[in-house]
Parts: C-alpha cells; sequence; structure tokens
C-alpha cells in the first residue's frame, strides 16, 4: 500500500472538517466537524508511525483521542450553558465582545 | 511494482472504507438534521478505526471504539438531547455565508494533495510490518513521553472539573 493514500484521505477529512466549521452555524455540529479534524490527524501520525517502524506515533494518536474527550466534555457543557442562559446555541448570535 | 507488492485484497478494503468515511464525513457537514450528523459521524468514526488496524494498529483502533463511539457520542447526543427539543430537520443550522467554507476547504485540500504527491510519491509503506503491540505503546508512555502523560492527565483533570462547574445549576 502507498503512504500517500492514507495521508490523502487524512487531507481530504481535514478540509471537509475545515468547511464545517466554517460553514455551521450550530455549535453542537461544529463540534463534530472538530473530530473529523482529528481523526484525520490521527490517520496521518499512525501512517507515519508505520513508515518509521516506531510506535511514537501511536503514542500521540493515544494523546490525541485523551485530549479529544476533554475538549467534548468541556465544549459540551459550555454549549449546555450558553443554552441555558439564551434559549439558543447559534454561534453568530453570540455578538456581545463585538466591539 | 511486483504483483506481490499490490496487496489487493487491502488496497480494495481501503478504497471502499475511505469512500464510505468521504461520504458519511460530507453527511456530516451538510445534513439538516443534528441526530442523523451525529449517526453519520459515527460511520466516519468507525472507518478511522477499520484504518487504523489496516495501519497495524490495533491498540488505537479498540481505543477509538471505545471512547469515541462508546463515549464521545453519547456525549453529543446528549448534548443534541439537551439544547433542542424537537427532533428532525431544520433549517437554520448553517451560517449565512456558508458559502465561503467552500473555496476555502477546496484550496486547502488541493495544497495539501500537491504537497503530499511532491513529497511522498510513490513511496510504500512496509509490506511485512508486525502489529505494534500494547507493551511497546505502555513503554513508550511510561518512558520517554511520561511528561506528556502527566500534562495529559492535568489536561483530563481540569476538564472533568471544568465541565462539572460549567454546567451545574447554581
Amino acid at each position: 500500500m502507498l503512504l500517500n493514500q492514507f495521508l490523502v484521505l487524512g487531507a481530504v477529512l481535514f478540509s471537509i472538517g475545515v468547511y464545517g466549521v466554517i460553514a455551521r452555524r450550530n455549535a453542537v455540529l461544529v463540534l463534530m466537524s472538530i473530530e473529523l479534524i482529528l481523526n484525520s490527524v490521527n490517520i496521518n501520525l499512525l501512517a507515519f508511525s508505520l513508515r518509521s517502524g516506531t510506535p511514537d506515533g501511536h503514542t500521540f494518536a493515544l494523546y490525541v483521542i485523551a485530549v479529544a474527550a476533554a475538549e467534548v466534555g468541556v465544549g459540551l457543557a459550555m454549549v449546555l450553558l450558553m443554552y441555558r442562559n439564551r434559549r439558543s446555541i447559534a454561534l453568530d448570535e453570540l455578538a456581545e465582545m463585538k466591539g | 511494482m511486483v504483483a506481490a507488492d499490490l496487496l489487493v485484497a487491502q488496497n480494495v478494503g481501503f478504497y471502499l472504507i475511505a469512500a464510505i468515511m468521504v461520504i458519511g464525513a460530507l453527511r456530516v457537514v451538510t445534513s439538516n438534521n443534528v441526530v442523523h450528523a451525529a449517526l453519520w459521524l459515527v460511520v466516519v468514526l468507525a472507518g478511522a478505526a477499520a484504518q487504523y488496524v489496516l495501519l497495524a494498529a490495533e491498540f488505537v483502533a479498540i481505543t477509538q471504539v471505545l471512547v469515541y463511539i462508546g463515549a464521545v457520542m453519547v456525549l453529543f447526543l446528549f448534548g443534541t438531547m439537551l439544547t433542542r427539543a424537537r427532533i428532525g430537520a431544520e433549517t437554520d443550522l448553517n451560517n449565512k455565508n456558508w458559502l465561503l467554507g467552500v473555496p476555502v476547504a477546496v484550496l486547502m485540500l488541493a495544497t495539501m494533495v500537491i504537497a503530499l504527491n511532491d513529497g511522498f510519491g510513490n513511496e510504500q509503506l512496509p509490506l511485512d510490518a508486525a502489529p505494534v503491540d500494547t507493551m511497546a505503546i505502555s513503554d513508550q508512555i511510561f518512558g520517554p513521553y511520561l511528561l506528556p502523560f502527566w500534562a495529559l492527565s492535568f489536561v483530563l483533570l481540569a476538564a472533568v472539573i471544568g465541565a462539572i462547574v460549567l454546567a451545574r445549576k447554581d
């Protein structure tokens, strides 16, 4: 198998995730797009780990998974707080800090 | 390239799973229904776990299934459930200027694909790689990568406390 096919798959998923972060208005859907981005990074880490023959990439992939879990926990807590205060989780309505 | 180097079964599996993953990812970012988007995300995450197996990373694949499909998806579905009452298609899930995302994503993808083709071209992955065993990974975590592991422990602790403080009613 080519190394490049995994890297290109990662690039495609990353771009789709970036599109989701830009285009989505709903906060939960933005968090889902961030998960897509993190997964594409993991595919790259594991592909390069197989290429170099060392388990370093596996270690970092596990760290990325743990950080993603923490990020989703805090992110969804923030979304719940936002919903409780405003009855809406639309990100473009958060304009209080606009100068 | 010799015929023995082609690994037909693995390549067919890769492209099949990759196609399913790309379709699923596109549905995640275009679906009009938050619950459907979450379920398509499960498809993408399961496909990623399958790709990890193809990359000889069984422990990471199992962790992916346990943490992402098991825990993170439940969190997402809870978040969906707690923030909106209605389940069904909605019309206001996208920004007004969502079209701006298309050229950004396409340009980024084109740049990355060109760079990757230049850099790695036809480089083959090693054919006879043994799966990385869990002991090697634990030797890494509790050896040279101990400091990031500690930092990660504090990140998780902070996330737990932060989530409780943020979501608590007072």
